[in-house]
């Protein structure tokens, strides 16, 4: 690991995540915990949704339906868990289950199905329409589920107590918060593998130049739509653990306002940044819990900050920080 | 009444020819309001490259404009008209003030900025107005029924907004097909350049599609918030239907745009309405109101799946 | 004589009432290099479109060693064998010029599906892509970003990804294309060592480099083949001379 002031950087931010949190729970302020929880679990689906956007260049705004999708599969499960009554009975039996290592890999398969749907279609065409048609697929999720009202409908769904995890008490908030930040740091280390293994080689390429992509006898769009879906599925497991961090599931995690939100993460952190995502979703809590705590219309001053980013700093905070240095490896 | 009948007992099902008149007017009264957005949002597209997701917001400002001049002046003609002007104003406003410096960067950088804008103007405009939805009434005297020639009644507001809505239409095909300025419009990015040599103020002329679009946005958002209510986050999910138009429609397609309204907003009526009733046939009463409505509700997004795996650039869209 | 690798069939391609394309037959064949003129407009562009798959001709067949490859995609002409440059760089531009090749030698190698390993710690794609930069001459800018390289680096590289993939035939778009005299020197000197690696169906404007390196000449104008033959007889060919130069001559 060369000493790059990117790196540094991250390690920094690494601490902080385990720094903090350690001192909430020494001067016993759990909702610190709880707001870190937050942070890192936004982190996560933005880390998810960079694979698409930062390395492959798709502008997906309806990321939200893989978070969504991963919240309603950890909230269904639970549901059934905690009322007692059977998923399905017929043709085989299955009931509810609370145990994290079960929800996970389902909340990551659901969400990789749909995103080969959805991927499937939206990348017969490019550009304005990929946008387009997956913001509106969001809404058909988001709808969907306001109006099935099996699973709570407009209403959302209660979770009464967190699921289960092996050796490790979940309802400690330091402990929840160990396991989110352990999954954090493993899609970091594979967002960063991928970014550099071949097929990481040619989605960057491919987000830069399709026409080059083709000429050394690749395909673009297969490769773009395998990302997509492992982007999918990360975002899905960041919305089951959210589900299970609020015990509560609602349509809302299906909304365009939060598919924004997560892209917003990763414009305000850097695009092209592995860490950029953290960075983001973390100045997002923190603002939204201070400025939030002060003025209720505080998403102004976030439309105001993202719209100057946009506009004369594309390079987000990382690349504020650390200038315009990057390492090509 | 001999027809009705029979259908009852063929269908089992209580389907009166009333019913689903009245249903196709609905569709298309929404579906034209529809392309009203539509059309603004893909002449801007198809004339500045630019995306805008603020689109949304110019609606809601429409609606906000004319709730506050209803209430101010009490008319609701001058209600319309201050929808209509207010909104391109403040498009106008916008497009030289952040909008102009988007033209040239990427699709990204534009779907953030204007989402920026959206939380710029829906928190704004709830720090001004509230959380609480106004109301725009429909004065008296539109506000009731007429009978119609077919044998129904029907609001008579609701048929001045699809009256409204087909003015727009031929407005728009006049202005794009028979003037100087709609040739400008219809030019396409290398002729652009081309007339910008030959001394046209390229600049003005994407300010005014600009102003366009809003005020038409505005004038849909007065319209539908008269039937409806006014309030924050009233545009966004019009707005997400307009680009559900548009893909079925073909971008940069104002025909496109109609026949996509057209077809959205009669599928999401009469499939919302004939759904329900049509899984009532073989289901349980509660579980098929259920089930239907939340399968109507996506009927619209499998209609745009199924065009797009026929033919992915619309239905009037231009390949490649 | 050599046998014919790439052979087109009366390729016809319309714009409209435009005719792009009209019956374009030519052929290229192992250890030649044939080059392909015609004033701006004449439809090379269109008919190199044609051939790596970018465009559908309305009628007519292309065959690439011995198969059709008429209705193949883009990514398929490639993995048989077709290389390609294009006349204005397709590169990554946020890359570094060692990405760049890289890439190439991953498509070569089919190996794209690989999510672990950093594709620039595998020590055969590695040398293979230096292997190619030495050739061009770009060996010691491997590191370097493509944004940061000049404009003669960039065809340079241009041509060392065709390189990488070994193919069977080059198709290369104006490859002097905004090199100086020098450069076009050079890249003159490289194509005429090139054509015994693979035969090269050459598009260019540079009269000079076209004369100087091709075994046999087209001529284009208005998207039909008027002349094909050695670089005298297109030289002393009116039909040429007519197409070029105007009337009088």
């Amino acid at each position: 690991m060369i000493l790059t002031r990117e790196n540094i950087l991250n390690f920094v931010i690494t601490a902080g995540l385990i720094l903090v949190p350690i001192y909430a729970v020494i001067v016993e302020e759990p909702f610190t915990i709880t707001l870190a929880t937050r942070a890192v679990i936004f982190s996560l689906a933005a880390v998810g949704l960079n694979i698409a956007l930062g390395l492959g260049g798709m502008v997906s705004l309806g990321h939200a339906v893989f978070f969504g999708l991963g919240g309603y599969t950890m909230g269904i499960l639970a549901f059934h868990a905690q009322s007692y009554i059977p998923l399905f009975e017929w043709p085989i039996l299955i009931e509810g289950t609370k145990q994290m290592l079960v929800v996970w890999p389902l909340a990551m398969i659901i969400s990789a199905i749909a995103a080969f749907v959805i991927g499937l279609l939206s990348l017969r065409t490019g550009g304005v329409y990929f946008i387009m048609i997956t913001l509106a697929f969001g809404q058909m999720f988001f709808f969907f589920s306001i109006s099935w009202s099996a699973y709570g409908g407009e209403d959302g769904l209660s979770i009464y107590v967190r699921n289960q995890f092996p050796l490790v008490n979940t309802l400690v908030p330091i402990q929840f918060y160990a396991i989110c930040l352990a999954i954090l740091m493993l899609a970091l280390w594979i967002n960063a593998r991928l970014a550099k293994s071949s097929f990481g080689l040619a989605l960057s390429a491919a987000r830069q130049n399709t026409a080059r992509v083709r000429n050394v006898g690749l395909d673009p769009k297969s490769i773009k739509l395998v990302a997509f879906v492992i982007s999918g599925a990360i975002t899905g497991l960041a919305g089951a653990l959210f589900a299970d961090l609020n015990r509560f599931v609602s349509p809302t995690m299906f909304s365009w306002q939060l598919s924004g939100e997560i892209m917003v993460f990763i414009i305000i952190g850097g695009i092209g940044r592995l860490y950029g995502p953290v960075l983001g979703a973390i100045i997002f809590v923190t603002l939204e819990h201070f400025l939030g705590g002060i003025s209720e219309y505080w998403l102004v001053f976030l439309g105001l900050l993202l719209l100057l980013i946009v506009l004369f700093s594309r390079g987000g905070l990382v690349g504020l920080l650390v200038g315009r240095e990057r390492v090509h490896e | 009444m001999g027809a009705a009948n029979s259908c009852t007992q063929t269908c089992g099902v209580f389907m009166s020819f009333a019913l689903f008149a009245e249903q196709v007017l609905n569709g298309l009264q929404s579906g034209i309001m529809l392309f009203v957005m539509a059309a603004g949002l893909t002449l801007i597209f198809g004339v500045m490259g630019l995306i805008n997701l603020a689109h949304g917001s110019l609606y809601m400002v429409g609606a906000f404009a004319a709730a506050a001049a209803a209430a101010w002046t009490g008319s609701f003609l001058l209600a319309l008209i201050a929808a209509l002007i207010g909104a391109a104003l403040v498009g106008m406003f916008v497009e030289m003030l952040v909008i102009r410096r988007l033209y040239d960067r990427d699709h990204l950088d534009q779907v953030l900025a204007t989402f920026a804008l959206i939380l710029i103007f829906s928190e704004g405009t709830r720090f001004f107005f509230g959380s609480f939805p106004l109301f725009l009434d429909v004065p008296k005297v539109i506000a009731g029924p007429i009978n119609l020639p077919i044998g129904i009644e029907y609001p008579v507001y609701r048929l001045i907004i699809i009256g409204v809505g087909l003015c727009v239409a031929l407005g728009l095909w006049l202005l794009i097909s028979k003037t100087r300025l709609g040739v400008q419009i219809r030019a396409g990015k290398n002729d652009r350049e081309m007339i910008a040599a030959l001394g046209v103020n390229i600049s003005a002329l994407y300010t005014f599609v600009f102003a366009i679009g809003a005020g038409l946005a505005g004038l849909a958002g007065a319209l539908v918030g008269a039937i409806q209510s006014v309030q924050v986050g009233m545009g966004e999910p019009v707005l997400i239907l307009a680009f559900v138009v548009i893909v079925i429609g073909g971008i940069g397609s104002i025909k496109g745009a109609f026949i996509g309204a057209i077809l959205v907003g009669l599928t999401d009526t009469l499939g919302g309405i004939f759904l329900p009733e049509l899984f009532k046939l073989f289901m349980e009463g509660s579980i098929a109101t259920s089930l239907g409505s939340a399968l109507a509700s996506m009927l619209i997004y499998i209609l745009m799946a199924v065009i797009l795996v026929c033919r992915p650039q619309g239905l009037f869209g231009v390949e490649g | 004589m050599n046998k014919t690798i790439l052979k087109t069939y009366n390729l016809t391609k319309n714009f409209g009432a435009l005719r792009a394309s009209d019956k374009i037959s030519i052929d290229l064949r192992v250890g030649e290099i044939h080059g392909l003129i015609g004033p701006n407009g004449a439809g090379k562009t269109t008919l190199i479109a044609q051939i790596m798959g970018g465009l559908k001709p309305d009628s007519g067949l292309i065959e690439f060693d011995g198969t059709d490859i008429t209705s193949f995609t883009t990514e398929s002409r490639a993995q048989a064998g077709l290389g390609r440059t294009f006349q204005i760089s397709q590169l990554a531009m946020d890359q570094t010029v060692l990405q760049n090749v890289v890439l190439g030698t991953v498509g070569e190698r089919g190996d794209v599906w690989k999510f672990w390993r950093p594709v620039l710690a595998v020590q055969e794609l590695r040398e293979r892509a230096m292997e190619s930069l030495s050739d061009v001459g770009l060996a010691d800018k491997a590191a370097t970003p493509v944004s940061e390289l000049s404009h003669g680096g960039r065809r340079q590289l241009e041509v060392a990804i065709a390189l990488t993939l070994n193919p069977k035939a080059f198709v290369m778009d104006e490859p002097m294309a905004g090199l100086g005299s020098d450069g076009s020197k050079k890249m003159t000197i490289f194509l005429d060592n090139l054509r015994t690696r693979a035969p090269i169906l050459l598009v260019e404007h540079d009269m000079e480099a076209v004369f100087a390196l091709s075994d046999r000449i087209s001529v284009l104008v208005s998207g039909m083949v008027i002349a094909t033959g050695s670089v005298d007889q297109i030289r002393n060919d009116a039909r040429v001379r007519k197409a070029y130069l105007g009337e009088d001559s």
